[in-house]
């Protein structure tokens, strides 16, 4: 008994440290007073003024626009890949996840400076573009992380069977194979789509004049205060998110093996 | 499992693509191009934005640095082309003598030599001796902003930064011209100077004070301040009203060994895709009333004698703050670049400082 | 078998080449400019500035730091690692809850309010001095670095770990129980060592953010405290260094490659365990 409620403080205690910061986030968005410093009384007046911050909708649409875009390219290149990997042969294979890991474990700062330079000296100019590029590079590795464990488990002959008894090699894919590699795909897109989102360092090196990410934008508010509006769009994302979270949690459990 | 979890993957990319679809409709090029405008953080009031892409049809692209030093190396790679640039008087000369400003065309920028004061002009002439390449677009000092419910003594000096008394309630200026421009008029010299020996002695003073300090702040010192988070902050003029608007307690003072006075002047880069348009938007904010807004919104001291003469408050258009009169103060000085080398001087003897 | 073969290559091009360019040539690009000076000369110059001491100044203290950070990472994710395993009840939206839902707040807001916690006049303070308890002074100091690096990477310490833990097989556990070992020898013997891939990889994904980091020191250090992040970041923003930016991530790069070695030993499939 005393093990469990120890346990159970013990979670609660490292939920309080992870949960106070966005906590305060959230009051701070109620807060009549413009500085972060000053409590000025409860307002709902930032959340109206959001919406008309066109600065602040044309970053969180470009974040998103890059989330997306750059998730679902990573996850068409990344599967393609593991479908290529699993056929390659194990010295090959190495040498494929070791590049693959490379992004994964470099410092952000120095994938982010790498590609600054390969822009640069390419002559590419920074924009949108170099940002796209530069998160599909990040996030093609988490995708195969998530599918090629899933990949492994797949059973060849099934594949084979499909193609013997007449499927084309597309059909018998989409209807055999993917079917099964589709929780690994699925893990890959959010977990790249999340990565994508909360990216900073990396675009911070490849973005150009006027193309902000929600986090660019941060950053450079952070220097003269940010504008409560951002809390307040902080705190709309984050409960949007957590309400989809309980909402697929409420749906009616299948069973689970 | 499998198919609930692909309609909700399902559900949001499309909620997503929705999202998207609706937001890019604001995204929209102006019908008569566009300008890449590339600022001091919170430098302008973003409703003049609105009015100049209302009235002329231009689109404006824009975006923030920090400091000097951020900005140069961005422009000078080229990979971000900008149009309109508003970096400090020594700044500007760097960005000359790398060749980096075009020429400007004044028939395009009536508002220009109309507006701005004849002395901003003339001090001007230190870094752009002609006045071929820059319109002032704001102009202030360096000082100590206090707190009066900490400080007691009547502060004067710049010594007060050392005061042990004030441990941990310092905050120093994070850009490397600013902070040994403290140490070098602590001493008497020449905020100017490339002497090495001078420079090490304000490398060791601000190596002294380090243990005193803070936080070393760029923008943050105001809201720190307005705070109550520290006592003295060293900080630029025109975030003196503001804060003294915010927070009664706060007093602005000009020390008396001296400081920088500053010029930010819009400039246009040499490799601008849009020059034409960048001079309508020059243009644009030297106009009074613009002037006045930005002015208003910022209230960082106006180069801009008409817009002056439209502030309503009296007290603020003669505020000994925002327009003090500089005859009375001695040794003030203005930046210059000082070439490469000394450039490569500093930066090393401000990492120095850094990693202590 | 040979069409088989074209699929194969067909599959595996676009990856490849996307590695090449996005990957291994501006990897390329940072040894080529950290390996010669502005004239385009070869020069070790700009590895050796490390030796130069306020950059080795730097790079100790990121080393220590991140080393502490990574510490108190793993002895706070193991413990939590295993209660999340032995719980069964819908542990799996329970972890998203805990850890992946916060990454949604952007992370540069997450760090600034610790900034609005721990300032002099903050939260915390504020709290203390009502219940008359002194005040907490940690901000702007190593400790609020060590704080920050604890918060924004504890989850990816924790992940690994309770990969790794759900992977044992219960049999092992209980047959360890039948032959008469006690619950601390069972811990030691058998479920420590199975989870090491996931405490090697844990500690990679801790280690290597937090010793590069250059904006949580920025935050929540006062700038007070120079890493070697921002030393490289430095370099290629404001002094305008390319060189002797590059050259000083090779040297970090250094630490990276030990670590993606000592990685590889325990991760022999070469699949990672992170998820």
């Amino acid at each position: 008994m005393i093990k469990i409620t120890a346990k159970k403080i013990y979670i609660f205690l490292i939920f309080v440290f992870l949960y106070a910061p966005i906590a305060t986030l959230m009051a701070l968005s109620f807060n009549a007073s413009r500085t972060r410093a000053k409590w000025g009384g409860f307002t709902l007046k930032w959340y109206v003024s959001l919406f008309e911050n066109r600065e602040i909708m044309q970053a969180l649409w470009n974040t998103l626009f890059i989330a997306l875009l750059s998730s679902l390219t990573a996850v068409i290149i990344g599967t393609v890949a593991c479908i290529a990997i699993q056929k390659m042969g194990k010295r090959k294979r190495a040498l494929m996840m070791g590049i693959t890991n490379i992004p994964m474990l470099n410092a952000d700062i120095v994938t982010g400076i790498s590609l600054m330079l390969l822009f640069i000296s390419f002559g590419i100019k920074f924009g949108m573009g170099t940002i796209l590029l530069a998160h599909i590079t990040f996030n093609i590795p988490y995708v195969i992380l998530c599918v090629m464990p899933r990949m492994k488990q797949i059973n060849p002959s099934t594949y084979e069977a499909a193609l013997d008894l007449g499927a084309s090699p597309a059909h018998a894919f989409f209807k055999v194979v993917f079917p099964d590699l589709f929780p690994g795909v699925l893990s890959g897109f959010l977990m790249a789509f999340t990565m994508s989102l909360d990216d900073f360092i990396i675009t911070h090196f490849t973005k150009g004049a006027g193309v902000d990410t929600l986090s660019t934008k941060i950053y450079t508010e952070v220097k003269k205060g940010i504008k409560p509006e951002m809390y307040a769009l902080s705190t709309i994302i984050f409960v949007t998110v957590l309400l989809l979270l309980l909402l697929i949690n409420k749906a009616p459990k299948e069973k689970i093996k | 499992m499998k198919s609930r979890m692909k309609k909700i993957f399902l559900l949001s990319l499309f909620s997503i693509s929705l999202l998207l679809s609706a937001g890019c409709g604001s995204s929209a090029e102006g019908k008569n191009g566009e300008v890449i405008v590339y600022n001091w953080g919170e430098y302008l009031d973003p409703e003049t934005i609105r009015l100049f892409e209302d009235e002329t049809g231009i689109k404006v692209i824009y975006d923030e640095f920090e400091t000097n030093e951020v900005m140069f190396p961005k422009v000078e790679a080229g990979a971000t082309e900008y149009d309109v640039i508003c970096p400090s008087d020594y700044m500007i000369q760097k960005l000359l003598e790398n060749d980096l400003l075009a020429e400007l065309d004044f028939d395009n920028i009536p508002n220009a030599k109309a507006n701005i004061g004849k002395q901003y002009w003339e001090q001007s002439t230190e870094f752009d001796p002609e006045n071929k390449y820059s319109v002032p677009y704001c102009w202030g000092t360096v000082g100590i902003l206090y707190n009066k419910t900490m400080v007691e003594e009547p502060v004067d000096s710049w010594s007060i930064l050392w005061d042990e008394k004030y441990k941990d309630n310092i905050l120093m200026q994070d850009s490397v011209r600013d902070a040994f421009m403290v140490g070098l008029k602590l001493n008497g010299y020449s905020m100017n100077s490339t002497d090495a020996g001078e420079l090490e002695t304000a490398k060791n003073a601000l190596i002294q004070q380090k243990p005193l300090v803070q936080a070393y702040v760029v923008d943050q010192v105001r809201d720190k301040m307005i705070g109550n988070e520290a006592a003295i902050g060293v900080i630029y003029s025109g975030e003196a009203i503001y804060t003294q608007r915010e927070n009664p307690d706060l007093e602005y003072v000009i020390p008396k060994e001296g400081t920088n006075v500053w010029i930010d002047s819009w400039v246009i880069a040499k490799n601008a895709p849009n020059k034409e348009n960048g001079e309508k938007f020059i243009d644009f904010m030297c106009r009074p009333d613009i002037a006045l807004m930005n002015f208003e919104y910022i209230t960082y001291s106006t180069p801009n004698d008409a817009a002056r003469e439209l502030i309503e408050d009296d007290d603020i258009r003669n505020s000994s703050i925002a327009f003090p009169d500089l005859t009375q103060y001695q040794n003030l000085e203005t930046f210059r670049y000082l070439g490469e080398e000394a450039d490569q001087i500093y930066n090393e003897l401000w990492k120095e400082i850094k990693s202590e | 078998m040979k069409n088989n073969r074209l699929m194969g290559k067909l599959f595996s091009s676009p990856y490849i080449v996307w590695a090449v360019i996005f990957i291994l040539v501006p990897l390329g690009m940072v040894f080529y400019y950290g390996l010669t000076d502005k004239t385009g000369a070869f020069t070790l110059e700009n590895v050796t500035a490390i030796m130069t001491a306020e950059h080795a100044k730097a790079l100790w203290i990121s080393l220590g730091l991140s080393l502490i950070s990574t510490v108190i990472c793993f002895f706070l994710a193991y413990p939590l690692a295993m209660i999340l395993a032995n719980m069964n009840v819908n542990q799996h939206s329970f972890i998203v809850l805990i850890f992946i839902l916060p990454m949604w707040m952007n992370f540069l807001l997450r760090t600034l309010a610790w900034q609005t916690l721990l300032e002099k006049t903050g939260v915390i303070n504020s709290i203390l001095s009502f219940l008359h308890l002194p005040v907490l002074n940690i901000i702007n100091t190593p400790y609020a670095i060590i704080l920050g690096m604890v918060y924004n990477f504890l989850p990816f310490m924790v992940l690994p770990i309770y990969n790794s833990l759900v992977k044992i097989d219960a049999n092992v556990v209980n047959a360890a129980k039948d032959l008469g070992a006690n619950s601390i020898q069972t811990f030691f013997k058998i479920t420590l060592p199975l989870s090491i891939p996931g405490i090697i990889s844990g500690i990679t994904m801790v280690f290597i953010p937090a010793l590069t980091t250059f904006v949580i020191s920025k935050l929540l250090g006062g700038s007070k405290i120079l890493l070697i992040g921002n030393v490289i970041e430095e370099e290629f923003t404001q002094a305008g260094n390319w060189h002797l930016g590059s050259g000083l991530s090779i040297v970090l790069m250094i630490f990276i490659i030990i670590n993606m070695a000592v990685s590889a030993i325990f991760d022999k499939d070469g699949e990672g365990s992170f998820l």
